[in-house]
């Protein structure tokens, strides 16, 4: 058997039962690792339930610091027996199988081609443990410390972490010392460290950040500026809300008078979200929710009325897969089109489209300035790949002299100097109206909002013309928008490209892989990042400067794709769909073998295996 | 008749308040209701109500969901911001307004199918949490603007215009919002002006969640033989149980008044309500026996108005939530954004 080789490149699995504890023993080993410099990207892998069911952890080791997932699994911990055919079969042939020998397995229950890993770990821990959630808890640290010794990974490394961890619990710190040396001296006795697969320390990770991105997102909305926060708990989102409680309970108490410059409200559903956001917005707080699909189909008369109304209101949509209550634990990108055209009669939204948790906090933030700006709905369209897994970024950063775009509001001098005032008149041709906040001015500047049809001074009307007029102006409002939203990231190949790729979201990190091993494999092609909705006439013109173009995305209709086809005008055929939606993110290898497929069927051949038959 | 215009000029002598001005200056726009609707002596009583305290208009924020009642913002204060927002919803967007800005005089106009059908979640919650609001329910047992179907406040056994007999159990909104804390519960009926005024005066000054139930006749679709929200039906099981003051600056109680029959209960902002008892045995201290006494009159077919309840320490959302007292729409980068050096202690944190 030839036994799986490699350094700072491989994948380990742990394969654990909700509830068990493992979570913060799973995310100890994987922040180890980083802190050796070698980049680590982990995944979980959950079920919509608290305690009993399979959970899985996924962490990539990545010298090269590709962050998407690979998929496979080098070795496997496995701790579940649950689950125990499933991991074993997907083991890489050569890799490793680590699991807990306390109690004798038949020898079909393995591998041949696997090399098995057995520690007795529940005995070690009833001979050590009399409490049964002790027992449970050390387990976990025991098999960290085992596989520091079996991957080399340098346990003064993860004793600082626990360290860190237990700062000001003392207590808590030696037994948890204790156990991670306990499983470290039986694997140098009675396993064969190392394994073929071992980290060694490397300087790859640089000065970035491991963070969440709901919490990113979070941070986002507490600079940007939001003081008024309506949410309903739904997976995957609820750690937006309670992050942003966290960070303002931190920076939004007033230090003088103990008072919350915030105000966040649990609702009872998500209309009363989302209606709380319009009315806070209304009345000049700037205000945001967030909520995953279901929550957006409720939300959507209110949308609707917003959007008509012309409010602002940003909307996270940490997106999971569909539809109806769908995978509620597992990741998709399946909301375009419900959030691009929310609620009934002609309506189209502002989309934004982070990477990762970086650009989550960053447009987190710019939302609030459009939404304010372009006084209409902004979602900002995260998924749970990127809002519940802790991902390797760039810092975070913040220029100190950006000040906020509240867009056109008249105060109460412009309104006292005799500014003219029409809620719903475009006097700048660019379809923004001016608006007042309730409450400016004793005598001008008050307007009735409504959702009903309304003319420029914001009067109700039924006149045809009168609407025509104000629905045109919307449209004129959506085409000014494109020079707010962010501009899409070109990554042009170097060599002339006549095919392309289009992507977004979490699609990114397995997109840079599969376009840096396609181009190692003589197959050029430009992509693009698409990074908002409206579309900039730079995408569209992207798609035509190409024969053919990919769209890739995560959910089975290729929404996006339907997106550009609709807006751009564009020959569905040049358009062809790449789709991973079983609610797991998509990885380098399944983006990289579709397009490779796709290429030879269109006669494509690799520019360097040309080269090489000619020789 | 509603539909004429008004007269723009102002009579010389219209009387002025406080703040100098007329009840010409709380108007709005013409109403489009049906003449005689119930829900235009409302509007009349929030003009009064808004005159008589001396309310500076562009304070107050109007806020109301669709339907007939919801339309009836347009037709007074129209110097104050409106929202005519989505049907059954008006708690929430006024909850969010009321976040923003604390400072404003929140208002809310709804509607018996818009709280009481579509919107009974939302008015429940806004209760529960005591949003600082006027919450006004322009109850006509019917739907107007589709034209004639129950609503969720007709009594059972009530008959619909056609005829059909409604089956469905009636919901009592004054019971749901003293069940769900609200502050100030308040009964009245659109043809009794004195009695409405104050009771709305009322709970424009009390600072927590204030909730009256203004039973307002249809003249289109519910005021005819077999309604329990006619004209005539109200007038005769309209039982008043105490008259309500509002006095805004204190003065000795003049009038002579039987011992025990007069209650006086001082807000938080100084003003007082002066309760005059109609029956001995009401007492609007208690939240239980409140609901005790209009369920067992309800029981005898009467309709119990008046000041239901009323709780002197009333606080609101804002305490709950221990907001600033500077309103959060005023708060700008230097209170709201933690800066680029916490950002980078922040980044510290995760490496």
């Amino acid at each position: 058997m030839k036994k799986i080789q490699a350094v700072n490149d491989f994948v380990v699995k742990f394969a654990n039962v909700n509830g068990s504890g493992s979570a913060s023993a799973n995310t100890l080993f994987a922040k180890s690792i980083m802190r050796m410099g070698v980049p680590v990207s982990p995944r979980n892998i959950f079920p919509s339930n608290i305690q009993g069911l399979p959970t899985w952890y996924e962490v990539r080791v990545s010298e090269k610091g590709w962050l998407g997932r690979r998929g496979g699994a080098d070795l496997m911990v496995a701790m579940n027996p649950q689950t125990w055919e499933k991991d074993v079969v997907e083991i890489e042939p050569g890799g490793y199988l680590f699991y807990d020998s306390s109690k004798p397995l038949p020898s079909d229950k393995f591998r041949a081609d696997v090399t098995v890993l057995g520690m007795p770990l529940t005995e070690i821990c009833n001979a050590t443990y009399t409490d049964a959630r002790q027992r449970q808890l050390f387990k976990n640290i025991i098999y960290v410390g085992a596989l520091a010794a079996l991957l080399e990974i340098d346990i003064a490394e993860v004793e600082k972490l626990i360290g860190e961890q237990y700062k000001g619990k003392e207590k808590l710190l030696e037994p948890n010392i204790r156990a991670l040396h306990m499983g470290r001296d039986y694997a140098r006795a009675h396993l064969p460290c190392p394994l073929g697969i071992t980290v060694r320390r490397s300087d790859r990770v640089g000065d970035r950040i491991f963070i969440e991105g709901n919490n990113a997102t979070a941070l986002g909305a507490v600079y940007g500026g939001a003081t008024v926060c309506a949410w309903y708990p739904i997976t995957p989102s609820s750690s937006v809300a309670e992050a942003f409680g966290r960070h303002c309970r931190k920076f939004r108490t007033d230090p003088a008078t103990g008072r919350n410059n915030v105000a966040i409200v649990q609702t009872e559903d998500e209309l009363a979200s989302i209606g709380m956001v319009i009315g806070a917005a209304w009345n000049g707080a700037r205000a945001f929710t967030a909520t995953s699909g279901p929550g957006v189909s409720l939300m959507t008369e209110f949308i609707g009325l917003a959007y008509f109304a012309e409010i602002p209101a940003v909307i996270v949509n940490v997106q999971r897969a569909g539809p109806s209550t769908g995978m509620p634990t597992r990741t998709q990108q399946a909301d375009i089109l419900s959030c691009a055209y929310a609620s009934h009669g002609d309506t189209k939204h502002v989309l934004l489209f982070p990477e990762d948790a970086r650009e989550a906090f960053h447009l987190t933030a710019d939302a609030l300035d459009l939404a304010d700006r372009l006084q209409t709905p902004v979602f900002v369209m995260t998924d749970l790949d990127i809002g519940m897994n802790e991902r390797l970024c760039e810092p975070l950063a913040w220029d100190d002299s950006r000040a906020y775009d509240r867009g056109k509001v008249l105060t109460h001098d412009d309104l006292e100097a005799g500014k003219r005032f029409g809620r719903y008149l475009d006097v700048d041709d660019d379809g923004i109206t001016y608006r007042t906040y309730p409450g400016t001015h004793p005598k001008r500047g008050s307007f009735f909002t409504r959702g009903t049809s309304r003319d420029r001074y914001a009067r109700y009307t039924e006149e045809g013309s009168a609407y025509v007029d104000n629905m045109q102006r919307l449209l004129r409002k959506f085409e000014t928008a494109k020079l707010y939203v962010p501009e899409p990231v070109v990554k042009d190949s170097p060599r002339t490209a006549h095919h392309a790729v289009i992507y977004y979201g979490s699609t990114a990190c397995a997109m840079d892989e599969a376009l840096a091993e396609l181009e190692a494999e003589g197959i050029a092609l430009d992509a693009l990042r698409v990074r908002a909705f409206p579309f900039q006439d730079s995408v569209i013109e992207f798609v035509n400067a190409h024969d053919h173009v990919f769209v890739v995305e995560q959910n089975r209709d290729g929404q996006l794709r339907t997106l550009l086809v609709n807006e751009g005008a564009i020959d569905p055929s040049r358009l062809s769909s790449v789709l991973h939606y079983d609610g797991t993110p998509i990885t380098a290898r399944f983006i990289r073998q579709e397009i490779e497929e796709r290429l030879s069927a269109f006669n494509v051949r690799p520019i360097r295996r040309t080269a090489a038959a000619g020789e | 008749m509603t539909y004429l215009a008004k007269p723009k000029l102002h009579h010389p002598d219209l009387p002025a308040n406080a703040l100098g001005f007329t009840r010409r200056d709380y108007e709005g726009t013409i109403s489009t209701l049906c003449a005689g609707c119930g829900h235009d002596s409302i509007s009349a009583a929030i003009i009064q109500a808004c005159w008589e305290l001396a309310i500076e208009p562009h304070k107050v924020a109007k806020l109301s969901g669709i339907g007939c009642s919801s339309k009836t913002p347009t037709y007074f204060l129209d110097k104050s911001h409106g929202f005519n927002s989505v049907h059954g919803r008006m708690p929430s967007v006024l909850t969010g307004a009321n976040l923003a800005n604390r400072d404003l005089i929140y208002l809310g106009v709804s509607g018996d199918g818009d709280s009481a059908s579509i919107g009974l979640g939302q008015f429940a919650h806004a209760m529960r949490r005591g949003v600082n609001m006027t919450y006004i329910v322009e109850n006509n047992g019917v739907y107007g603007l589709t034209k004639g179907q129950f609503s969720a406040t007709a009594d059972r056994g009530s008959k619909s215009k056609r005829g059909a007999v409604n089956t469905d159990e009636g919901i009592d909104l004054a019971i749901l919002a003293l069940q769900l804390g609200a502050t100030y519960v308040g009964r009245s009926f659109s043809g009794d002006k004195a009695q409405l005024v104050p009771l709305i005066k009322g709970a424009l000054t009390h600072p927590g969640a204030a909730f009256i139930d203004v039973v307002s006749p249809c003249v289109a679709f519910n005021n005819h033989e077999g309604s329990t929200r006619s004209y005539d039906y109200v007038r005769n099981h309209n039982e008043a149980v105490n008259r309500l003051d509002v006095i805004t600056v204190h003065r000795e109680i003049t009038t002579d008044y039987p011992p025990g029959s007069v209650q006086e209960v001082t807000q938080h902002d100084g003003s007082v309500l002066r309760l005059r008892k109609l029956a001995d045995d009401y007492d609007s201290s208690s939240r239980i026996s409140a609901m005790s006494y209009v369920q067992s009159r309800y029981a005898h077919g009467e309709i119990v108005t008046g000041l239901l309840y009323v709780e002197p320490d009333a606080t609101d959302l804002h305490a709950s939530l221990n907001t600033t007292e500077v309103p959060l729409n005023q708060l700008s980068e230097k209170e709201l954004c933690p800066g680029s050096a916490a950002l980078e202690k922040f980044n510290a944190s995760l490496r």
